[in-house]
């Protein structure tokens, strides 16, 4: 047992500022996902820096700080955020093909002006499609999609993160990922940066 | 399609999240490397991911920054 004196005590806040507060544009950019709000997500950051502020004593140096603090800010919107909008049932999403974008853009195929369809829509789609699209996926793909691909954590980190098996991490991965590529070609075609499929060339 | 495109879109995931043994990922990188299509797929797979996570990034508002870095000074008087 160590005596909490004022010199440990400014001593620990400066640990955990140094350690803790390079990891906020990540944790802000997921709370905005999470929540769609930023009056919500700032809130919600907030009450996860604090809630890691009090537990920091009982946190294991040498592990990973990014995870622990990814795991307090998902079990806090899950807790706090999620219940106030009151969405108790879990939505699921169609299952579409693999490479679902790639094969409608044409796959390698289509080229205007040396360039593929597929490049030319990576090229044109906005943050806001992408956004938009990401916060239009159902909660639980949703936040499986940000810690995968927008923080890149590895399906073990993932797990710990969420408390559910490493199966359920890739089965909510790989079916997010899916549903993400659909909402990004119907952007796409409203947008004309795609070719409407065959039948309605003659409509 | 032959037999080794399919395998390799079995594993399009765990490939592109470092997910599979040493020997597995060799064997599909060399799948990827004689067979064009599937290797353009899988670029494509890369790429999009890449961008997905460079364009929802966000920056954080002075005044979050701020609110915070007072709320745990406060918390420690």
């Amino acid at each position: 047992m160590s005596d909490a004196g004022p010199v440990d005590t400014v001593e620990r806040q400066r640990q955990f500022t140094d350690q803790a507060m390079e990891f906020m544009p990540a944790l802000y950019t997921a709370a905005l996902r999470m929540t769609r709000s930023p009056a919500d997500a700032e809130d919600l950051v907030q009450e996860t820096y604090l809630k890691a502020y009090r537990g920091f004593g009982g946190f294991q140096e040498g592990t990973n700080l990014k995870a622990w603090l990814y795991k307090i800010l998902t079990n806090t919107f899950i807790n706090n955020y999620r219940a106030k909008k009151r969405r108790p049932e879990e939505s699921d999403v169609e299952d579409v093909e693999e490479l679902y974008l790639y094969r409608r853009l044409g796959g390698g195929q289509a080229e205007v002006a040396g360039r593929s369809a597929e490049d030319e829509l990576l090229d044109h789609l906005t943050e806001s499609e992408i956004k938009d699209a990401l916060e239009a996926l159902p909660e639980q793909f949703r936040i499986a999609v940000l810690l995968g691909d927008v923080e890149g954590f590895s399906y073990k980190e993932i797990a710990d993160i969420l408390d559910i098996p490493i199966g359920t991490v890739m089965s909510r991965l790989h079916r997010g990922r899916k549903a993400l590529q659909k909402r990004l070609y119907e952007f796409g075609r409203q947008r004309g940066l795609v070719r409407e499929p065959e039948e309605s060339v003659h409509g | 399609m032959g037999d080794e495109c399919v395998e390799a879109y079995q594993v399009l995931y765990e490939y592109l999240d470092g997910e599979l043994t040493i020997e597995r990922r060799i064997a599909i990188q060399n799948h990827l490397d004689d067979c064009p299509p599937c290797g353009g797929g899988f670029t494509f797979e890369a790429e999009l991911r890449t961008v997905i996570a460079k364009r929802c990034q966000e920056q954080v508002p002075d005044h979050v920054r701020q609110r915070v870095l007072e709320a745990i000074e406060k918390l420690s008087q």
